[in-house]
């Protein structure tokens, strides 16, 4: 293809590329995000082309793989376009009758989202209330775009800001622009995205370097993957901006090596961009030359710290430096660097299209514009949300996430992944900004959030996250090293009903020292879970010490499971179920567990019918005596 | 050079600009304990030991001295309340991890740490990479180096370099503070190294 020499020319390409699209044409979209593929959604692709070219459709109707809408629980998900028919759970066998239905413009009702509470089905995308009620800027584009094909980023209006950045503004109005909208980075500290860039732009030497961070690695964390698989273009529009108005020439994108279809989407995008002449020299005939390189980290979590990702570029172990300046000034090869987080880049399009006020009106006052969330554990629907900042924890969890699944009782959402902290039920109705989730000891984080209901120890929960960071510690510095190391120590005494009554004490010792001492951002945030559990749910650190009671149920060395006799029906469906005999059962015997033999697994406790009800989860107490072997037997009415 | 002046523990310190807080304040003789600098390499700042709060109440923050570029004006403190808590608990965690070791021993008493209240985790080596960086800067010859992440961390002989390299230079040896690399490499020599 020729590249483009101006602004010109690309709107030439875009109005070619429209003016052959017919927005009335049957499409089906299927979503080939991780997520889908995982649940497989490429066989259910497979069946669409198999069955278009078995109908003789080929040339009447569109077939795309796209992006990820975000809707993960529910995949395979197919849209068909141009009402914008959703269809969930997908399966190649339900392809066929897709196909036909919607050529006779008629629904496939059973695969329709149906709401779980009215049982009402809905068929357009938008009107599923998990769409319904967010705000969806960034990844909206996802479900439209096929990610290898630039020319669907084009149509959609893609590659506008660009030229409005290269030929109507200065960087110095550009960078104005995002101080003027108010950006903060996505990627967890919130720091302001203008004052990095002017930092880097003033900061003497040469060649200055701009960087996306896509080394996400929080526990639960996927919206920077589904952007960057979805729309890598918009990620690349704005580096490119960015780069302009820091007068830098050379980009580096840092994707994790476990997200092999985030780097091999965004290696495609780069190579697209340069053939139209949308990188590399003298782009769309600006004189401004831009080029972007893919570096797939080695698989660490700490490389996501800005230093630690820069040494890795570097071809050096990725670990942090122990330097006080800051990498705007001396970063990669100790040039003036810029690290953005991918949705901080993504967002940059958006303010230069729409403009600073209108991208500033959305948000809470600190904190402007969308964020995207993933949003998982034990709520309903699972996936990836962008809301507003500003939007209460319960809309997130209740309108959007659907509330917590299997009818249980919320217990508190985690956000911020191993940084942030667990929020209980009375801070539900605060608003998700940057400096509000701060205020309760939890942190935004890249937008990690876990959901926890009544069946969640939180003395376990947070032992969770100091067991990964234990293993993610770069073991670098001391504080955060031994640090994490002891903690985790006590953490699993404490759930092993070893727990010591000055154990709190020392877990708070140890959460000060490393929030003080420690080298980089992992440590001195490494303490949260730890310390906002010790907040809201300190009874249930006391019960474990004290009382040597898991009250949730969950730490199998204080828990023990017992069949009461009276309401045991003999039915040997537990005893079946039993993976370690531990069991004695038999026709007409009242069923006993054999304390010795059982690991605890709950397997019984789930089997057992409802309607007996008859094994008891026990913690605190002791087990009751097993019943005299002659009390066993059952005498049942003829 | 220009001179610059910082506030030390009240006293006011004169320095050149381009030093750091902790070589400031070493050339006045004021006291900053470390475990993982050296002057001959490049700063580390991994024991934490070194940390200092500067600034003034109620804006002031804890900083590695060996790593924090002095600057004029600054006001440091090098034994504050806050100071001492953090090096306490580092201490703590030095002590459980190498118990034996004297300069851990004398420092603990010094800041009256008694409490034993970590598991001991004793492998004598506290990873200040002395021997590791030694090696690599001064010696460039690599034959040690630091293998795992996180807390498995460790520090290893290359027994392909540290055959050739290591009997005749032993230079890294007296840096160790707790003394283990030497026997260390004993061990490894009489388990790995083939003549």
């Amino acid at each position: 293809m020729p590249k483009l020499k101006s602004a010109l020319e690309l709107e030439e390409l875009r109005e070619g590329i429209v003016s052959k699209r017919d927005p009335s044409r049957l499409c089906f979209t299927v979503c080939s995000g991780t997520a889908c593929l995982a649940i497989g959604s490429q066989p259910t692709f497979a069946a669409f082309e198999k069955e278009l070219e078995k109908q003789g459709l080929k040339d009447r109707v569109d077939l795309k793989p796209t992006g990820c809408p975000g809707f993960c629980e529910q995949g395979p998900i197919v849209v068909v376009y141009p009402q914008e028919i959703c269809y969930l759970h997908v399966q190649p066998e339900d392809v066929a009758e897709i196909i036909s239905q919607s050529m006779k413009g008629q629904i496939v009702e059973r695969l329709l989202y149906v709401d779980p509470v009215t049982g009402k089905a809905t068929s357009r995308e938008s009107d599923i209330p998990f769409y319904l009620y967010q705000k969806r800027l960034i990844l909206g584009n996802n479900r439209l775009i096929d990610a290898t094909k630039i020319e669907d980023y084009i149509a959609l209006g893609g590659y506008k800001a660009l030229p409005k950045a290269l030929f109507d503004m200065t960087p110095e109005q550009v960078l104005a622009e995002i101080e003027k909208a108010n950006l903060r980075g996505r990627g967890g500290g919130g720091f302001p995205t203008a004052r990095k860039w002017k930092s880097t732009r003033d900061a003497p030497g040469e060649p200055k370097y701009v960087i996306v961070n896509c080394d996400e690695g929080d526990p639960g964390a996927f919206m920077n993957r589904a952007l960057m698989e979805g729309n890598p273009h918009s990620v690349l529009e704005g580096l490119t901006i960015g780069a302009y108005a820091m007068g830098s020439h050379e980009g580096f994108i840092y994707v994790r090596q476990e997200y092999p279809l985030a780097a091999e989407n965004i290696a495609i995008a780069i190579k697209q961009a340069e053939d139209y002449g949308l990188l590399g020299k003298n782009i769309l005939g600006s004189g401004f030359d831009f080029i972007v390189k893919v570096h797939k980290g080695a698989g660490a979590f700490i490389s996501g710290e800005s230093s630690a990702l820069m040494n890795a570029i570097e071809g050096k172990v990725g670990e942090p430096r122990p330097k006080y300046i800051h990498t705007a000034e001396k970063g990669l090869w100790d040039k003036p660097s810029c690290l953005n987080n991918v949705e901080t880049w993504a967002d940059v399009p958006f303010i230069i299209n729409n403009g600073a006020e209108w991208f500033a009106s959305i948000g809470t006052e600190g904190s402007k514009g969308t964020k995207i969330f993933s949003l998982v554990g034990k709520v309903n629907n699972t996936g990836l949300v962008e809301v507003p900042l500003g939007t209460s924890l319960r809309d997130i969890i209740y309108r959007i996430g659907g509330g917590v699944s299997g009818n249980k009782k919320f217990k508190a959402v985690q956000t911020g992944g191993p940084s942030g902290g667990c929020i209980p039920e009375q801070y539900l109705d605060s608003p998700v900004d940057f400096d509000e989730l701060t205020k309760l000891g939890a942190m935004m984080g890249s937008g990690g959030m876990i959901v926890t209901d009544e069946d969640t120890c939180m003395v376990d929960f947070a032992k969770y996250f100091v067991h990964f960071l234990s293993e993610e510690s770069c073991g670098k510095c001391v504080p955060c090293r031994e640090g994490i190391s002891h903690m985790l120590d006590i953490l699993t005494r404490i759930t092993e009903g070893k727990g010591q009554a000055t154990d709190v004490q020392l877990l708070e010792d140890l959460a000060r020292m490393l929030k003080e001492a420690s080298l980089c951002a992992l440590g001195q945030t490494a303490a949260n879970p730890v310390l906002t559990t010790l907040r809201y749910f300190r009874p249930e650190y006391d019960a474990h010490i004290n009382e040597k009671r898991c009250p949730a149920g969950v730490c199998k060395d204080l828990i023990a499971f017992y069949i009461e006799p009276d309401k045991c029906q003999a039915c040997l469906i537990c005893a079946r179920n039993c993976p370690v005999d531990a069991i004695n059962g038999g026709k007409n015997l009242i069923h006993v567990i054999d304390q010795s033999r059982c690991i605890k697994c709950g397997t019984c406790f789930d089997v057992c019918p409802p309607r007996f009800g008859a094994i008891k989860k026990i913690s605190g107490e002791p087990v009751p005596a097993l019943i005299l072997e002659q009390d066993r037997v059952i005498q049942r009415k003829s | 050079m220009e001179k610059i002046t910082l506030n030390i523990d009240g006293k006011e310190i004169t320095g050149e600009d381009g030093m750091t807080i902790l070589e400031v304040a070493r050339g006045a003789g004021i006291d900053i304990p470390t475990l993982c600098y050296h002057e001959k390499l490049e700063p580390y700042g991994v024991c934490r030991l070194c940390l200092v709060e500067i600034g003034t109440p109620p804006r002031t923050r804890l900083v590695t001295s060996c790593v924090y570029p002095a600057a004029d004006g600054l006001v440091v403190k090098t034994r504050s309340e806050r100071v001492i808590q953090t090096r306490k608990m580092l201490l703590e965690l030095l002590l459980a991890r190498a118990p034996g070791a004297k300069i851990i021993k004398d420092l603990a008493e010094e800041y009256g740490v008694t409490k034993a209240r970590l598991r001991k985790t004793a492998t004598f080596c506290i990873l200040c990479g002395l021997c590791v960086r030694y090696c690599a800067e001064i010696k460039k010859a690599d034959a040690i180096g630091f293998i795992g992440r996180g807390i498995e961390r460790e520090v290893m002989f290359i027994p392909e370099i540290a055959t050739e390299s290591c009997p005749p230079c032993r230079e890294c040896f007296p840096l160790c503070p707790t003394g283990v690399l030497e026997s260390n490499f004993r061990l490894v020599q009489s388990l790995l190294f083939k003549k």
